[in-house]
């Protein structure tokens, strides 16, 4: 119970320092560059992959139902609507939180964060705020460039073995969706980014002063925004299928 | 002949002119009280770290407070500046009480006081140039870019550290960072200087260095300073007077020479190895 009321007020001292006195804006630059630049590579070869693994997988059951046209849309509705968001999350949980959490722990541990509050500065507007806001517009940018990536490698798969042009590819991908399938996505990847910001932000914040806090913090980090993507997954769900399915 | 503008003998020559003139400005009639700490009180839990702490240091002086460690030195000075709040007594910087001021109130406060952390505590991100930039800009509110360069470079150049201006912290020593640390404290021209510990963990040149730097950036800026330490050359070099702290209380208050003649127990094992 005391952890949740320590979140509350981290999260109101987060809230309150949004609007409060100068934004930082080339720190927010630099985390956006840290945190979505530097995240790109690793987002795009998982994101490839899992498209053309998705093909691969899909085409023997579809093959023997005759059905083997239906692989681009299938792939395509799953992609989008739940595998390239959760996935895309769940690299960003382990790479993103887990190197605030650090970051952030290892500033505690060695009183960056005491000389910042010291000089002056507001520690939750530099360091919390900055980030947290970051990860919330990166990861829903990184989520859509993943999709197209796995699409892409979706469409390489499948040219492996069956013969398909790239227009007639894209065209059954694009007519497969609309807009109920890609809002609600679209929606969930920022409270996963919010979710993996907060989680890192606070579990680095409020590590102990010992160095091996640092990495009970990172750790701590991963776990904690993992469950929170599967938890707000389960949510999103249930709240799309009573707006758009019923 | 070669010059000796930034040899290390024009540092140590120049160090120890100040050490000179410093013993001289410390014989001087005391001055107002900036720092006064009446019954200061502080736990951690169960563990009561302060129990009555009492102490007032005057405008212009160097205090040293000894102790061995956990004994609550650190928790003292980290009170002052209101990183943590005392849970009894009363403690006043220049006549304002620090616990009962808002956070625009400490952030004035803070503009007066620096804070050199033990371990330098130089944000590992930023190059030396941003990591003296960063009070700058946010405590002073400072903008031109000319005048931010012609402050970092003076500091710098008090530290004997200008060549280090575009490295990160990952690339000095342990001596250079206590340096920049320095040179970051006094960049917004503090009027008080707290340090904690700021030898340790150097070896006894480069201690005996940042001892004779404190003294010399002292009489440059005119600071008063609060040296928390547990080593008695920095000790020797910087006090005007030398508080020991034992079991979260004062035990013993005076000059360097006078303690070091006290039949005090606890005092004399902190002399035993000066001669």
């Amino acid at each position: 119970m005391a952890g949740i009321g320590d979140q509350c007020i981290f999260f109101t001292r987060f809230f309150k320092n949004i609007f409060v006195g100068g934004f930082e804006w080339s720190e927010f630059v630099r985390q956006c560059y840290e945190i979505g630049y530097r995240s790109l590579m690793l987002v795009g070869i998982t994101s490839f992959i899992m498209g053309a693994v998705l093909i691969l997988q899909l085409r023997p059951s579809l093959v023997a139902f005759g059905e083997e046209s239906m692989l681009p849309t299938t792939l395509t509705v799953s992609l989008i609507r739940e595998i390239g968001p959760v996935i895309t999350a769940l690299i960003c949980a382990g790479k993103i939180a887990s190197s605030i959490g650090a970051e952030l722990g290892s500033m505690k541990v060695t009183e960056q964060i005491d000389a910042m509050e010291v000089a002056g500065a507001n520690p939750v507007q530099y360091l919390v705020v900055t980030r947290i806001i970051a990860v919330t517009i990166m990861v829903p940018l990184l989520t859509i460039l993943g999709d197209v990536i796995g699409l892409t490698g979706g469409f390489l798969a499948l040219n492996f073995t069956d013969s398909i042009s790239a227009v007639l590819y894209f065209h059954k991908c694009v007519a497969s969706i609309d807009f109920s399938d890609f809002l609600p996505a679209f929606v969930k990847t920022i409270f996963f980014g919010f979710a993996i910001g907060f989680v890192g932000c606070y579990k680095g914040f409020n590590s102990n002063r010992g160095t091996e806090s640092v990495g009970i913090a990172a750790n701590s980090a991963v776990v904690t925004a993992s469950l929170w993507i599967f938890v707000i997954d389960a949510i999103s769900v249930q709240i799309t299928s009573l707006l758009f399915y019923k | 002949m070669p010059s000796l503008s930034r040899s290390p003998v024009y540092y140590f020559i120049n160090s120890m002119e100040a050490v000179n003139e410093h013993k001289k400005q410390a014989a001087k009639p005391k001055e107002e009280v900036v720092i006064a700490i009446k019954g200061l009180e502080k736990s951690f839990g169960a563990k009561k770290v302060l129990t009555d702490i009492n102490l007032e240091v005057h405008r212009g002086e160097n205090v040293v407070i000894l102790g061995k460690s956990g004994q609550g030195k650190s928790v003292t000075i980290q009170c002052i500046v209101g990183l943590l709040v005392p849970d009894g007594g009363s403690l006043r910087v220049f006549g304002d009480e620090v616990a009962e001021m808002n956070d625009n109130q400490l952030k004035e406060l803070r503009k007066k006081i620096g804070f050199l952390f033990q371990s330098g505590a130089l944000f590992d991100s930023m190059t030396v140039r941003e990591n003296l930039e960063f009070p700058l800009t946010r405590v002073l509110k400072m903008h031109d870019q000319h005048e931010i360069d012609e402050r970092i470079n003076e500091v710098l150049e008090g530290v004997g550290l200008l060549d280090a201006i575009d490295k990160l912290p990952s690339d000095l020593s342990g001596g250079m960072r206590k340096r920049i640390g320095l040179a970051r404290t006094l960049i917004i021209k503090p009027e008080i200087m707290l340090y904690d510990e700021p030898t340790t963990g150097l070896d006894p040149i480069t201690s005996r260095e940042i001892s004779e730097l404190i003294i010399s950036m002292q009489k440059k800026y005119k600071t008063t300073s609060v040296i928390i330490t547990h080593d008695m050359e920095c000790a020797r070099i910087t006090a005007d007077r030398v508080v020991i702290m034992n079991d979260g209380t004062y035990i013993a208050e005076g000059s360097f020479l006078g303690l070091h003649k006290s039949t005090n127990t606890i005092v004399k094992e902190f002399f035993k190895d000066i001669s």
